[in-house]
């Protein structure tokens, strides 16, 4: 949080809290069903959490080699972890060579006796809190770097390398870095969201981006590293925990210190259509890992605004977030690790349209004050003109800065061209740097009109997303989404890919992560409702 | 102002002054040497007299510049021909009116971005029952039936949900243009359709930032929209082309039947 927040919009805190409430509602419905399932993604995310890792000759990862073997012998709906510890109990190998003798043919499934359920709990609970303090010192040497580290100004500078090769992409971060970006991410490549496996090792071609393995994130990873002892300043870097593979992304992204992850609840659904049960059930995990990890979600709300338009369903975006801070809240996830995503979409041509962006900005602000707040930039009205989009993306930053937001993805000028330039980068840092340092305290020293233009349309975005909350309260989310209440996209409540991989939990199933995560001592209390 | 349009230079406050202005960035830290590396590029590139009016450091061994010169090429206007879609553009009434009277049916169009490409903004925009600024999307059209199939669709795929539809027209959007991956898929799906002997059976149209026209016919497709492209102007030049094949047809049977009058 930059700077105290204010009540400036004059909002009434008792419609805030009913939104909150609302939300906490329609959470808890998901909530009422989601513990009744694991997923393939959800088991294999296990896997990697044990270690397991590789992939055999074709490129199948052993931690999907292990959950096709488990669904296979209809043992997947018990969870992964039972019979891998019973495997360790039985034959005294690591997770590892369990997995590659299963690649190999050389094990079976079946093979593996029954033992008493103490004992292959015990191995299962060591195991599982052996990956659990691994991922708290990852936490801890992040916590460390940062402290040494000069602060970073608010809000922070967000860019994105997207180049397909990811030693180019390292090369790439390492130049934004030294040019002062705060956060890179490296945008994925388009394809991956729909795959049902992670690809393993380094990759050189990617289309739209670099697909994300665990081996890519640690060559960005050590460019960023090798930037910050240039520049004195820690450089965040950002993937995406999304598609069909959540979990097992954010279990990558622990391992390898990424800083922040698009995590979004409703965006595969939404954007990819991905099956509703798999996402919200691969959400709730996934997230429980970034909580545990330290890790700051981005929710992209921001997208809807790419298909709807940005004046008339601006309220959306206000619902969609009290349901996204909701959802967090109940995998573990503190406020100051929620990145809710908003963008500046508004059309140009519009009469007042950036007393619009003002007021929805500034409302962001004052319904999530501990969030540090994404925007993101215009890209639906912007075309091959780049000095108008030069000049759009600086008013951009000027409402950035006026409402204290706080993970800036800056806009290329370049957007509607190509993926960015590494002048392009360059480019828009300055511009924000320029804006954000000549109207820093611009914020502190404004107040808006009452009853004004701003307060107004604030308040009635505050109204109209009160209202959607309620109508979403009383036919449920999955009816809602049906309806295409967001971002004007219907989707089937079967519909949608990744359904299969959906499996209803045995009476016995156990996953010792779960417990670990929602419990975790060093995680302040959220605020729920 | 005497402009000789076969002589056509750049103009910057003079006719046939060449002004020109560039950005580029080259791999070489930044200095003295970086700067004169840019002008010579910048002479190389035809510019005269350039001068480096900013060089940034972008760290890591890189520079950008913006550069003035004076271009000395020229170009010949009065010789240029470019393929337009000669539709005039019609209204959403329009179009739907022209179908029922000419055709007599409701046309199929079926839609999709093909390959990796996961940006449906494009398409949606086109054929989404909402539309996009206003006017509204195919699904809309009472008299055509649209089926958008949505993102990272393979080719093959698309060409079977085609022949299984009996479309009348084929949708392509291509967003993502990395390392020209646009160009493949487009090509690839054009070379299916001939390959299966498909080609001529419906229009073949693509879309998307990087498109237009005349790219389109040169991939082999029938007519490519561009950037600022609306539903309606999709769906004229659609409506359009589809009545005037069915004339030809008409007329060519028509001849047909002449000759054997004849024999």
């Amino acid at each position: 949080m930059i700077t105290p927040v204010d009540n400036k919009l004059n909002l009434d805190s008792g419609k805030v809290k009913l939104a909150r409430e609302t939300a906490g509602k329609i959470a808890d419905r998901l909530h009422a069903w989601i513990g009744d399932y694991t997923t393939t993604t959800i088991e294999r995310a296990a896997a990697r959490l044990l270690g397991i890792d590789g992939a055999d000759e074709s490129g199948v990862p052993m931690a999907n080699i292990m959950v096709d073997e488990l669904a296979r012998s209809g043992m997947l709906d018990r969870g992964l972890i039972p019979w891998l510890a019973r495997a360790i109990v039985a034959r005294e190998e690591s997770p590892q060579k369990i997995a590659e003798a299963l690649a190999a043919g050389s094990l079976k499934v079946e093979s593996i006796p029954d033992c008493a359920e103490e004992k292959w709990r015990e191995v299962a609970d060591k195991l599982a809190g052996e990956a659990a303090a691994g991922m708290k010192a990852v936490k801890a040497e992040r916590e460390q770097l940062k402290c040494k580290a000069v602060p970073p100004n608010k809000p922070m500078l967000y860019v994105i390398v997207a180049t397909g090769n990811v030693y180019e992409d390292a090369v790439q971060a390492e130049a934004a870095a030294l040019q002062g970006a705060d956060i890179v991410a490296v945008i994925r490549h388009t394809g991956q969201s729909l795959l049902d496996y992670v690809p393993y090792g380094p990759t050189t071609e990617g289309f739209g981006g670099t697909y994300a393995t665990q081996e890519n994130f640690r060559i960005v990873r050590r460019a960023l590293d090798r930037a910050a002892q240039k520049t004195g300043r820690y450089t965040n870097l950002v993937n995406y925990a999304s598609g069909l593979c959540m979990p097992e992304i954010s279990v990558m992204g622990a391992f390898e210190r990424l800083d922040m992850m698009l995590n979004d609840a409703m965006y595969g659904i939404l954007f990819r259509d991905i099956n509703m049960k798999r996402t919200f059930i691969d959400q709730h995990f996934s997230r429980m890992i970034n909580a545990y990890a330290g890790i700051i979600i981005n929710t992209g709300e921001d997208n809807y605004l790419t298909t709807a338009d940005a004046f008339d369903k601006g309220h959306t975006v206000i619902a969609s977030q009290f349901i996204n801070e909701q959802l967090a809240l109940r995998s573990g996830l503190k406020e100051e690790q929620m990145g809710l995503g908003h963008a500046f979409e508004i059309n140009p041509a519009m009469e007042d349209g950036l007393l619009m962006e003002i007021a929805q900005a500034q409302l962001c602000r004052e319904l999530f004050p501990r969030s540090p707040l994404k925007y993101m930039p215009p890209t639906k009205h912007v075309t091959g003109d780049i000095f108008k989009t030069y000049l759009i993306n600086g008013m951009f930053n000027l409402v950035s800065v006026l409402t204290g937001q706080e993970i800036q993805l800056l806009g290329m000028l370049t957007e509607a061209i190509h993926t960015p330039f590494i002048s392009d980068r360059y480019l828009s840092i300055n511009n924000a740097a320029y804006i954000f340092n000549n109207a820093k305290h611009l914020g502190e020293e404004i107040i808006f009109r009452e009853g004004g233009r701003i307060q107004e349309r604030a308040v009635f975005l505050l109204n109209e997303a009160c209202k959607m909350l309620q109508e979403i309260d009383e036919i449920g989310l999955e009816t809602a989404m049906e309806k295409g209440m967001f971002a004007d996209i219907k989707r089937s409540r079967d519909g949608g890919k990744g359904g299969t991989g959906v499996i209803a939990r045995h009476k016995n199933y156990y996953n010792p992560f779960f417990t670990i995560f929602m419990n975790d001592t060093e995680a302040e209390e959220g605020r729920l409702f | 102002m005497d402009v000789d349009y076969s002589r056509v230079k750049t103009y910057g406050d003079t006719l046939n002054d060449g002004a020109m202005q560039v950005s580029f960035t080259l791999p070489v830290p930044a200095g003295d040497e970086a700067r004169e590396a840019a002008r010579q590029m910048a002479l190389k590139m035809g510019l005269d007299s350039p001068s480096v009016t900013e060089m940034a450091d972008l760290g890591a061994g890189f520079t950008f510049f913006v550069l003035y010169g004076k271009c000395k090429h020229a170009v010949d206007y009065s010789v240029i021909k470019v393929p337009k879609q000669q539709q005039k553009v019609m209204s959403f009434q329009e179009v739907n009116a022209l179908i029922k009277k000419e055709l007599g049916r409701r046309i199929v169009v079926v839609a999709a971005c093909t390959g990796s490409d996961a940006h449906t903004v494009g398409i949606d925009a086109i054929v989404n029952m909402k539309g996009y600024a206003g006017e509204y999307g195919l699904e809309r059209y009472p008299e055509i039936d649209a089926y958008n199939l949505g993102s990272q669709v393979l080719n093959a795929e698309l060409l079977v949900r085609a022949v299984e539809l009996n479309a009348d027209a084929i949708l392509v959007s291509q967003v993502v243009t990395q390392k020209n991956i646009h160009l493949e898929n487009l090509t690839e799906l054009i070379e299916l359709a001939e390959a299966e002997g498909l080609r001529d059976r419906m229009l073949m149209i693509c879309g998307g930032p990087r498109i237009s026209h005349e790219l389109a016919i040169e991939l082999g497709y029938d007519a490519g929209f561009g950037p600022g492209t609306l539903p309606n102007h999709v769906a004229s030049y659609i409506a359009a082309e589809l009545v005037r094949r069915q004339k030809i047809k008409a007329g060519g049977q028509k001849k047909k039947g002449k000759k054997r009058v004849k024999k």
